[in-house]
């Protein structure tokens, strides 16, 4: 279990970086594909597996390879990766560094709070997850499931309206 | 070796920082949009870690990740419909060209 | 059994506002033809349903309507219309009594004469259909204002009519004076109606009624009412003697009410609207501003008269000293007037202030308040030939395209059927017997002889003068010399039938309505007396009269340079006179000169400059700000970002560091 995190972390951490440094934009996005990877295997590790299969079906199976496309479509054959300003590097370094700064003193100040292992829980099984999803009492998700419905239908129509051709 | 809460969250942060230093220096705009994405990674990872490791009992960061999972997978579908009309209207998706609407 | 089917008042209400919807919404779609024709046959109805209505209350002899001898208040229907908490209720209702059962006669004639007549004068013209909208909604709301049951209901059907009689003055939107006319109309009566309301409430607020059944009646055992000087003297003691700037409170309440009855009826001094209102077509003159709507305030004084009666007659004596000026004042202008259409609007002001000094002058121990009959037996009779009047001066102004009389002239000649009306109008007007003018006005001048000799013969003088400009307009018309009509495309002629029709129906009316028993029908407190002729007074007046036409006929039968000699002589009186003493002056001075310039225009320079000026300040501030922070929003979204993580990583720190 330790080395599996160990691996995790270092694979998150890792391909992070590289997603941000990668001077082509199609690597950007697969190096994005691992991170979201790693971070499903962060859900598995908190027992957690519907939300990590939701994790690579949505984010790994839909909105990467809608990067890959939209990327396809946008970039022109041949063309070089961009170059980055020094100027503007530094500043996003120094933004960055900034609230790493802030969050890891943050971190850092609680030290106590967080150093504490995972408490052992009852299985969290999927009818559970369902009745909490569609019910209206305490714990119970309702609401938001709906609204979330209609707003991916709007984002449907939204789509349909902004990309079609006039 | 156990492993603590903190440890979780170490990763996630440099995520994070990452995904703040790539919006901030990219020029294309589905990079950064990618930077985007892993911005909420980290803080969908947070919301998990910190519902499992402090209120076991409840799911309430589970849930609230993965409405966010849907609702960032919307956003995205649009964001890039617009990237690509953009596209289509002045073959640039450079984001410092697009200051049209400035005042 | 009912003594009258409700649905014949409702009808009687709601037909004419039906025709106003229909004619309003539907009728640019209509022909000319259809649209008058309806109109004419939805007031031909009410006509039928009204007189229905006042015959049943008359003669059916029922005991709601009467008790035997005296005639009772019946109210058909009462809805509550506006209820505000269990004691402020405004309702909307139908009262039957001996006034408004007059009034639903005399309505429904002259607006269907009108209607008629109107077929003919208003032929052709643009907005015809418009025109019989706006007829009818008056016809409905002066129907609406009569059979009211609270003063309430009677202020908005009041309002109403002013609102209708703004807009028939107006129909000749394109015509300059003609707006400013409807517009100096609708003004002078709204401030009017200020005091009238002002009244409504004081009056309300002390006796905590607006019916007029609680206000000056009592009810009978079969739920009719009758009028009962008791319930007046409770509601003239439910104000407790309170004053107000050493009146009585009770005094100025009715003297304000009264104050809306000016304007309506164009007394001194809010009677300047009536001769500018003759910018209207002549039929709906002859309809609002002669036969109607220019009553209401007589009918207004007529509702509260036992009000009126209490507090030592100080209102009354208000209402008779405002009647007998206006009256005076009316004639004499109306002797120097060359529009005919004027001359009939200052003879209307005249006659109303005639009405008003009858109710003015009405005792109840005298003649059992025969001023009171008098006012509304003139009010009829006059509403009858005064009508007549203006349709024969519609019907000349349609033959020689003219109001001033200097284009008219022997005219007997040509339109033999408007002379003899007009001539009975005028002789009717004048007080000959046996036309109905000399009826009533004989007992107006009677009762005001009985009142005090003194008012009796102000009112005899003006009625000579009454005769006297009567014949001057008559023979000035009529006779005079003949100008050169062959300018016109036609040598003048009579009228078609839908506009002689009425005319000779009126005529008919006005040769007999003086023989109706009045006395038996409308009194003050329903109590019917026989009306006995008062021969020391009427043999005088008819003398007066016939001298008066003698005058009239040495003057100006033919063509002669006398009138011009006496203009002359009279010289400055004359000229004030013809310029109706200065009044509109009078009012554009104060307006101008003194309440613009004195008083707004320092408020406009308060306004601009300063309220203004501040405004101003705010924006020029806003608007440098702006700027200074434009450059702000330079279009960078990365930029923005960087910002607002900047912000709220401070944020951060600084909750941060107080909560650690």
């Amino acid at each position: 279990m330790e080395i599996l995190f160990v691996v995790v972390a270092l694979a998150i951490i890792i391909f992070s970086v590289l997603t941000v440094t990668a001077r082509r934009i199609l690597r950007s996005a697969t190096y994005l594909l691992f991170t979201l990877f790693a971070t499903a295997i962060v859900y598995f590790m908190m027992d957690y597996e519907f939300l990590g299969a939701v994790q690579i079906a949505v984010y790994a199976g839909g909105i990467v390879v809608l990067f890959v496309f939209s990327i396809l479509l946008t970039s022109r054959p041949g063309e070089a990766g961009e170059r980055l300003e020094s100027r503007r590097r530094g500043l996003g370094i120094l933004t960055a560094a900034a609230v790493a700064a802030v969050f890891g003193w943050v971190l850092i100040s609680r030290c106590s709070q967080l150093l504490v292992p995972q408490p052992e829980t009852g299985f969290y099984t999927m009818q559970q997850l369902g009745a909490d999803m569609l019910s209206t009492s305490r714990g119970g998700y309702m609401l938001p499931f709906e609204a979330v419905s209609v707003l991916l239908l709007a984002c449907i129509i939204g789509g349909v309206v902004v990309a079609r051709r006039r | 070796m156990e492993i603590k809460l903190l440890y979780y969250l170490i990763p996630s942060l440099i995520m994070f920082c990452c995904g703040v230093y790539g919006f901030l220096t990219r020029k294309n705009m589905i990079a950064i949009l990618i930077s985007l994405e892993l911005m909420l990674n980290s803080i969908d990872i947070n919301f998990v870690v910190f519902n499992r490791y402090l209120y076991p009992d409840g799911h309430e960061g589970m849930f609230f990740t993965l409405f966010a999972i849907a609702i960032a997978a919307a956003e995205t579908a649009l964001a890039i419909a617009i990237i690509i009309n953009l596209y289509r209207a002045t073959k640039n998706i450079d984001v410092r060209d697009t200051n049209k609407l400035k005042g | 059994m009912t003594p009258i089917n409700p649905t014949i008042p409702l009808l009687i209400l709601a037909l004419p506002l039906t025709m106003f919807l229909v004619l309003g919404l539907l009728g640019p779609k209509m022909s000319h033809k259809a649209a008058g024709w309806l109109g004419v046959c939805g007031m031909g109805t009410v006509l039928i349903l009204s007189y229905f209505t006042a015959f049943t209350y008359f003669f059916s002899g029922n005991e709601a309507f009467t008790d035997g001898v005296n005639r009772l208040q019946y109210i058909v229907f009462n809805q509550d219309w506006l209820q505000f908490y269990d004691k402020l209720v405004i309702r909307i209702g139908f009262l039957l009594d001996p006034i408004s059962a007059m009034m639903l006669v005399v309505i429904p004639t002259i607006s269907f004469c009108v209607h008629l007549y109107s077929m003919g004068y208003m032929e052709g013209e643009r907005g015809f259909q418009r025109y019989y909208a706006f007829l009818q909604l008056f016809s409905f709301s002066m129907l609406g204002l009569v059979v009211a049951t609270n003063i309430f209901q009677m202020y908005i059907f009041w309002e109403l009519v002013g609102a209708s009689s703004f807009l028939l003055i107006g129909f000749y939107y394109q015509r300059h004076s003609a707006v400013s006319a409807s517009k100096k109309a609708f003004i002078v009566t709204r401030f009017a109606d200020l005091g009238f309301l002002i009244g409504i409430l004081v009056l309300s607020y002390y006796t905590g009624t607006f019916n007029f059944t609680e206000l000056t009646s009592a009810a009978t055992a079969n739920g009719s009412y009758a009028i009962s000087e008791t319930t007046a003297f409770s509601a003239f003691s439910s104000f407790g003697g309170a004053t107000f700037m050493g009146c009585s409170l009770f005094s100025w309440a009715l003297v304000l009410i009264f104050m809306g009855g000016m304007g309506k009826s164009a007394m001194m001094p809010l009677h300047i609207w009536l001769p500018d209102a003759m910018e209207g077509p002549t039929p709906v003159s002859a309809l609002i501003h002669a036969a109607t709507m220019v009553v209401a305030g007589v009918y207004l004084v007529a509702r509260l008269f036992p009000l009126f009666l209490l507090d030592d007659f100080s209102a009354l004596t208000f209402v008779t000293v405002v009647g007998a000026i206006t009256a005076f004042y009316a004639a004499v202008v109306a002797c120097t007037q060359v529009d005919i259409k004027r001359v009939l609007a200052f003879s209307t002001i005249s006659q109303i202030a005639f009405m008003m000094v009858a109710l003015g002058v009405a005792r109840p121990d005298i003649h059992h308040g025969m001023g009171y009959m008098a006012s509304m037996f003139h009010l009829f009779t006059h509403a009858m030939f005064k009508a007549l009047l203006f349709l024969g001066a519609g019907a000349l102004i349609h033959a020689v395209h003219s109001n001033d009389y200097t284009a008219m002239g022997g005219l007997r000649k040509y339109m033999p059927i408007t002379h003899i009306t007009f001539l009975i109008g005028c002789l009717a007007i004048a007080g000959i017997p046996p036309f109905s003018g000399f009826f009533s006005k004989d007992e107006i001048l009677t009762a005001a002889y009985e009142n005090s000799f003194f008012w009796g013969a102000w009112m005899s003088m003006v009625a000579a003068l009454t005769a006297f400009y009567m014949f001057r307009l008559y023979y000035m018309i009529f006779w005079w010399n003949e100008p050169d009509y062959s300018a016109h495309h036609h040598k003048p002629h009579d009228a078609p039938w839908v506009m002689t029709a009425p005319l000779v129906f009126l005529a008919a009316v006005s040769c007999v309505a003086g023989f109706i028993p009045f006395g038996h029908l409308v009194t003050w407190n329903g109590a019917p007396y026989t009306i006995h002729l008062d021969w020391s007074v009427a043999i005088p007046s008819v003398i007066i009269a016939v001298c008066a036409i003698a005058l009239a006929t040495f003057m100006y039968k033919k063509e002669n340079p006398l009138p011009d000699r006496v203009a002359k002589a009279t010289g400055k009186l004359w000229t004030a006179a013809y310029n109706r003493f200065y009044w509109d002056e009078i009012y554009l001075f104060i307006t101008h000169k003194i309440i613009f310039n004195c008083i707004c225009r320092p408020i406009a320079w308060f306004d601009r400059h300063i309220i203004d000026g501040t405004m101003d300040g705010f924006a020029w501030v806003a608007q440098r700000l702006s700027i200074a922070i434009r450059p702000l929003q330079s279009g960078n979204v990365q930029y923005y970002v960087w910002v607002y993580i900047s912000g709220a990583l401070l944020l951060g720190v600084v909750t941060a560091f107080f909560m650690i």
